[in-house]
């Protein structure tokens, strides 16, 4: 995965960059797997290593694919990057171990969830059962949130064949 | 056994800083967006390892199995995929107006333009 994003981080070319990004998320997807996240891993796999990837290629296609030579020198990214990073590494020192069934994150709601939810539900999968039951408004905003997207998106792009359209008035 | 026990959370620092480096250092846009979509998807992977136990299947109930991870986080990044993807349409989207009205997904030029102007 390191690999993959030095190369996206290198590479001019965006189509090489985009397709490099896609792999970054089947390896996400597959980490997920391994996690034992698989609704999570689905919905990365079809989501981030698809969609997303099909409307950055309709992106560059509907404008460049090779990205300028940097003009300027980027030492100054490169130190916040750095002190960022320090700090976060800094902050990882304190946390609960990999896996670790003591840690705080598994004491507390979780395993209410995991023992009621199937009495209550019906539904042996837990995550379902909290994500279409437990928390059904969350899943409606969220649907609220790709509508705006949508709305959005074609505000901005049916906008813009308008004005494509006018300008080829004005030239005739 | 420290480094063990921290070793996924130092690999998503890595990656979440690379991201955050390709969208402050680069110029172009969409360069831009693809590197907010890795460290979106580094932040995922350390959410996910939160929710992890040892020895822990996926939190599907059967029979027989005692130990599952915790589904908590998985409900909150199922959520959280889905809306990166409605930001990352609605980013591109702005990228194609912009090299509409500028002719260019450079930042620096589309800077330069909008002086001479």
């Amino acid at each position: 995965m390191s690999i993959t994003v030095f190369a996206i981080l290198r590479i001019r070319n965006l189509y090489a960059v985009v397709m490099l990004a896609s792999i970054y998320s089947l390896m996400a997807a597959a980490i997920f797997v391994i996690l034992d996240a698989v609704d999570v891993a689905f919905t990365e796999a079809a989501v981030g290593a698809g969609i997303s990837t099909v409307l950055a290629l309709g992106t560059i296609a509907l404008t460049t694919d090779r990205e300028k030579k940097p003009s300027r020198t980027k030492i100054l990214p490169l130190i916040v990057v750095c002190l960022t990073g320090a700090a976060l590494i800094y902050g990882t020192l304190d946390l609960a171990h990999y896996g670790d069934p003591n840690a705080p994150a598994q004491q507390h709601v979780g395993p209410d969830y995991l023992r009621d939810a199937p009495v209550k539900t019906g539904i042996p999968n837990v995550v379902t059962s909290v994500l279409a039951s437990y928390r059904g408004y969350d899943t409606l905003g969220e649907v609220t949130v790709i509508f705006t997207a949508g709305v959005g998106v074609i505000l901005l792009l049916g906008n813009w064949r308008h004005i494509g359209r006018r300008r080829e008035d004005e030239d005739a | 056994m420290a480094a063990v026990g921290l070793y996924n959370y130092w690999i998503v620092v890595f990656l979440m800083m690379a991201g955050f480096y390709i969208v402050i250092a680069h110029d172009n846009l969409v360069k831009k967006i693809v590197g907010l979509n890795v460290f979106q998807a580094s932040v995922f992977v350390l959410y996910i390892t939160f929710g992890k136990v040892q020895g822990g299947t996926a939190p599907i109930i059967a029979e027989g199995i005692t130990t599952y991870s915790n589904p908590l986080p998985h409900v909150l990044i199922l959520t959280a995929i889905v809306v990166g993807v409605a930001t990352t349409a609605l980013g591109l989207a702005l990228v194609i107006r912009i090299n509409e009205a500028y002719g260019t997904i450079e930042e620096d030029e589309i800077h330069i333009q909008d002086g001479e102007s």
